[in-house]
């Protein structure tokens, strides 16, 4: 027996779905660095969404532990990308993804 | 498709508050206020994971996100408009980007939704002892003892991968935003000519 989601599946789907895209859109349009950061924290948040609702359709808590193991990164992640957006940005004027060339190698 | 009693009026109410506010983080015009949408977003993320029986995750949404990394942001951004210009506006400058991106995430959710579709409906899945509870009972599905015995026994490798990470994550940023000259007396003028070109920058390199 499976658990009872509140509703069917594929809403949440649906729903994920829709909060990935947002998080794609903000990453490709806008070209302040922290509002990038911002929109790839949506997008980790969407897939964990997913997570949870089928660790709850199939009552197997492995999603769930995996989600946490997303959370951990998310925040590693967040961590390291403002270290890197500080270090970056403290010496340029402007704060425009487009102009920085410094970590291109 | 989505029944009109109040499990389902609940996740409409969530998921409105969801996408309304994912929509402001993205389109906010100060980083400031796109981390406004990101708490709002965040909390109406933690009541979903609360009704998904997710509760220790759900808790831990609140304590890691709201607490810890949108107050990271705030910290940022205040450092950063102290010195320098104010953020640019406008979109990027390669909106052409997008339609590749939204072309594969378009395939993606349409691959998705096929697959969701084919899930026989009794789904076969092998229940554990008590999977299925309601939520707040201990040992029920998603409660904090069942999460905590399963993080601590069957999936303990996750867990120590997660404090591995969290310790890199740590030196890397140590590294990349710290100050990488050890204090030493004997060096104190020296560092501080450096501090001194630190701060200019900082405040815009005007002179």
């Amino acid at each position: 027996m499976t658990g009872e989601l509140p509703v069917a599946i594929i809403n949440y789907v649906f729903l994920s779905s829709v909060i990935f895209f947002i998080g794609v859109a903000g990453v490709l349009l806008r070209r302040n660095p922290l509002i990038i950061l911002m929109s790839i924290e949506l997008m980790w948040n969407a897939a964990n969404l997913l997570f949870l609702s089928f660790a709850k359709a199939w009552a197997n808590n492995a999603g769930q532990i995996f989600a946490f193991l997303v959370i951990t990164v998310a925040a590693a992640e967040a961590a390291i990308g403002l270290a890197i957006v500080v270090t970056v940005f403290r010496a340029a004027k402007n704060v425009d993804v487009d102009d920085v060339r410094s970590l291109q190698g | 498709m989505i029944p009109l009693n109040p499990a389902g009026i609940g996740f409409l109410g969530m998921s409105l508050v969801l996408v309304l506010s994912a929509v402001w983080t993205v389109t906010g015009r100060k980083p400031v206020y796109s981390v406004i949408g990101l708490l709002v977003h965040f909390s109406a993320l933690a009541a979903m994971y609360i009704t998904l029986s997710a509760e220790f995750l759900g808790v831990v949404q609140i304590i890691v996100y709201s607490g810890a990394i949108l107050v990271l942001f705030l910290f940022v951004i205040a450092l950063l408009s102290s010195g320098v210009a104010p953020f640019s506006l406008g979109p990027n400058r390669m909106p052409w980007a997008t339609i590749p991106a939204a072309a594969l995430v378009f395939v993606t959710c349409i691959i998705t939704i096929v697959a969701v579709g084919r899930i026989p409906s009794g789904a076969p899945t092998t229940p554990i002892a008590n999977a299925v509870g309601v939520a707040g009972t201990a040992n029920a599905f998603g409660s904090v003892a069942d999460f905590g015995k399963a993080l601590f026994t069957v999936h303990l490798l996750p867990f120590e991968i997660t404090a591995f990470i969290l310790m890199v994550a740590v030196i890397g940023v140590i590294l990349l935003a710290g100050d990488q000259t050890p204090y030493m007396p004997s060096r104190r003028r020296e560092m501080q000519v450096r501090r001194d070109a630190r701060e200019a920058i900082l405040r815009g390199g005007e002179e």
